[in-house]
């Protein structure tokens, strides 16, 4: 094996969202000298991006402060917030809470707004790879992380190599900035190796899962934010749903569903069709197409669940350290101020020490301790959830305690237990089943490369799973990655890994922890457009 | 001797073709766009050929708007040795492209032309051939083996009753068919370096090319929706469905 090659900057940045290209404007905005290089594994930036998404422009104001003078390519003004609690049949209006009035934010596409951040960042003198994924962190003889090593290439699935093979290398930098939004692999372990969250409650998510539709002229009210609770999901879970409207023809829709979310037999995916079946929602799909969907975890902790947001030689920012603000459905702006916060340390400090100290002081800790019984209040049920939340945005978190967080893979039943009934209707809007709704992602995999999906202890999934929770990876994964097929040695779960969309769900889920999501080759992965 | 390869800008053929609504084109905002497929292969037969010992120089050639910067970057980083783009902000046919090519030949003087048999967005699969035939040289269309000896190519082509291996005298036009190679992963710091390789501009008003339009595309529209099957129990519930369709 030939030496491998390295490129040393002063800073590495491990993806491309929100939060790394800020922190990267940031950074040349402030030092034109710091040498920044920014790592990611889509395709192109914005492809593996999937949100609302409502933005409010405070954060973006303060990193580009003439933005609105050329603004990313879909970006509407929030005109008029409609929340509702849905019954099978019925909508019934309530009043829209105080976190998700939207006056002075706008309906963006986060994806189309990191292709337009990109550049601006690279006008700065950044350095942007996409199509490379950070396979690993480097550690030092000291043991601080050093940098990144990019994934190899044209590995094939029995790891021989193939003709086209193509060493990753190594990036080397003085700090390492991981951003790579919820659930991040390298975050991850990050946070196990340096232990990060012995002070804190577990992490806890969401699955979010998003449609941009294409309908007929004369159906939008382009500004409108209509948000709702309830139905298809029933008192004990917690989520909703959204639609965004953008322009004469396009709409946003999606659907978020806590993560600690009880039943093994549920499926998240089935839960967002149906909501578009909902006498309220359906005739304004029907005859649209869909342009493109997918799916995303969101981190959903709050402020209880924030790891230590340091560590030698690296830190902590955006949703991959967990600053997304739950109650507001919003994390962009906390993930681009996390991202400044980040930066200004760095360049003021030249170390990742105190970071995490002062992250918290600042407006980002801030705004998350404010909200932080909100979320947790919903484990006793959607209208506790309400009532403990009107009390909270009253006393505007002053409260004296501080409810805490379980985390989400302990909160399965088992499959004997009484298992809830749903109460669903047969459905005819696309996408038919969950196949289809990859080929609406645009997923590209080379199948020929090792399953980036490994289950750490296969005996599990039938010796013990199957009875237990009847393998619920078959039914959670939203891109139907996980399937229990028929072997010669009876049944096993059988990865089909070309069609993950990286949300992360199997990660966070399943019940014994065993599944861990690695990157694939750079460039894999779904090819979400305006998502 | 100097290679010219051609890189068209195409929408990347993972993404799903979607029609604009009013019917005037295809929608490109926002889509991932990539170097045609066929084109690739082109170049890593060029790039090949280079690191054999049989070409000195490697030239990657786009005819577009300012945005074909980013394929023909990829060029360069994929090992090409200098990048030109005739700028133009019209759609070319494929008869004005070959002009466009004649003229770069004239000035650039390569041994060989090698271009993707067809692009995957309009598959016209035609300007390697109207090349060859107004440069008055001989054409070798999808190869699936190629190589170089004395002066001569060898070219292996894949026709409908099998294989067929030609033989012909350089300079030459050759265009490429899917099986002829893989072509290479680019490296991260070959990015880098592609960014301070050489990127001409031309503008397409210097050429005086004539536009060569053969038709025009008046409409856009999506395929009519497969609708969904259904199953039967029996052949005779077959039979009786075909022949209340008036099939049978």
């Amino acid at each position: 094996m030939s030496e491998r090659d390295c490129m040393e900057y002063d800073v590495v940045i491990v993806g491309a969202g929100p939060a790394g290209l800020a922190c990267a404007i940031r950074l040349k905005q402030r030092d034109p000298d710091c040498t920044v290089c920014v790592i990611e594994k889509a395709s192109e930036i914005g492809a593996h991006i999937l949100s609302g998404a409502v933005i409010e422009p405070e954060a973006l104001e303060e990193l580009l402060p003439g933005w609105r003078d050329h603004p990313p390519p879909i970006c509407v003004p929030a005109k008029r917030d409609e929340f509702s609690r849905l019954s099978k049949t019925g909508r019934l209006r309530l009043p829209t809470p105080p976190q998700v009035n939207n006056h002075g934010n706008y309906i963006v596409s986060l994806g189309a707004l990191c292709a337009w951040l990109a550049p601006q960042a690279e006008a700065l003198g950044v350095e942007i790879y996409p199509g490379f994924a950070a396979a690993e962190t480097l550690v030092d003889e000291h043991g601080a992380i050093a940098g990144v090593r990019i994934g190899d290439m044209g590995v094939a699935k029995d790891g021989t190599h193939k003709p086209e093979y193509t060493q990753g290398i190594d990036i080397r930098a003085r700090i390492t900035m991981l951003a790579e939004g919820c659930r991040g692999h390298l975050s991850k372990r990050a946070v196990q190796r340096y232990a990060l969250d012995t002070d804190c409650d577990p992490q806890t998510y969401g699955l979010g899962m998003k449609e941009l539709w294409q309908l007929p002229e004369g159906r939008t009210e382009p500004g409108l934010i209509q948000h709702s609770i309830g139905w298809p999901l029933d008192n004990s879970n917690y989520g909703g749903s959204f639609i965004y409207h953008i322009d004469a023809t396009r709409v946003a829709v999606g659907f978020v569903v806590g993560l600690d979310y009880a039943d093994p037999k549920f499926v998240p995916f089935e839960a967002f069709q149906q909501f578009k079946h909902h006498p309220s929602v359906k005739p304004l799909l029907a005859g649209g197409s869909i342009l493109s969907g997918g799916a995303r975890a969101i981190v959903e902790g709050g402020w209880q669940s924030l790891p230590k947001l340091e560590m030698p030689g690296a830190m902590l920012i955006g949703d991959a350290a967990g600053t997304l603000n739950v109650p507001k459905i919003k994390g962009t702006h906390q993930a681009i101020r996390s991202a400044i916060v980040a930066a200004d340390h760095w360049l003021e400090k030249h170390t990742s020490a105190g970071f995490d100290a002062r992250l918290r002081k600042s407006a980002v800790g801030r705004e998350l301790r404010k909200v932080r019984n909100l979320r947790p209040a919903f484990h006793s049920g959607q209208w506790a959830g309400l009532a403990i939340s009107a009390w909270e945005t009253i006393t505007a978190g002053h409260s004296p305690w501080t409810l805490h967080n379980r985390a989400d893979h302990g909160a399965l039943g088992r499959v004997d237990s009484e298992s809830a009934s749903y109460d669903y209707v047969s459905r005819d809007l696309p996408p038919r089943d969950r196949l289809q709704s990859v080929y609406f992602a645009a997923t590209e995999q080379d199948e020929d490369q090792p399953v980036h999906l490994h289950i750490l202890q296969p005996d599990v999934c039938m010796e013990r799973c199957r009875a237990e929770f009847d393998n619920p990876c078959t039914r959670f994964c939203p891109a139907k990655v996980y399937e229990r097929v028929e072997g010669e040695n009876g049944p096993r779960i059988q990865i089909n890994a070309a069609n993950c969309v990286h949300c992360k769900t199997c990660d966070i889920k399943d019940p014994y922890q065993i599944i861990e999501w690695v990157t694939p080759e750079g460039g894999a992965g779904p090819n979400y457009q305006n998502l | 001797m100097k290679i010219l390869v051609g890189l068209k800008r195409v929408v990347d053929y993972n993404v799903r073709i979607q029609v604009k609504p009013d019917g005037s084109g295809i929608a490109t905002d926002g889509v991932k766009m990539s170097i045609n497929p066929f084109d690739e292969i082109a170049l890593e037969a060029a790039l090949r050929i280079r690191e054999a010992g049989q070409a000195e120089e490697v030239i990657v050639v786009g005819i577009g708007t300012d945005a074909c910067q980013q394929q023909l970057r990829t060029g360069l980083a994929m090992g090409a040795d200098r990048a030109i783009l005739v700028q133009t902000e019209t759609a070319l046919q494929p008869l004005a492209t070959a002009r466009v090519f004649l003229q770069l030949v004239n000035r650039e003087q390569p041994g060989l032309v090698i271009l993707g048999k067809q692009a995957i967005d309009d598959d016209c699969n035609q300007t390697g051939q109207m090349l060859a035939a107004i440069w008055g040289r001989p054409q070798a269309t999808f190869a699936s083996g190629l190589t170089l000896t004395d002066g001569k190519a060898t070219v292996v082509r894949e026709v409908d009753a099998g294989l067929e291996t030609l033989e012909v005298d350089l300079p030459a036009v050759i265009t490429t068919d899917l099986r002829l190679n893989q072509p290479r992963y680019v490296k991260l710091p070959d990015i880098m370096k592609a960014k301070r390789k050489p990127l001409q501009c031309i503008a397409m008003d210097e050429l005086d090319i004539e536009a060569g339009i053969a038709h025009q595309i008046t409409d856009y529209e999506r395929p009519a929706e497969r609708t969904r099957g259904i199953m039967l129990e029996s052949v005779p519930e077959l039979v009786t469905a075909l022949q209340s369709r008036g099939l049978l």
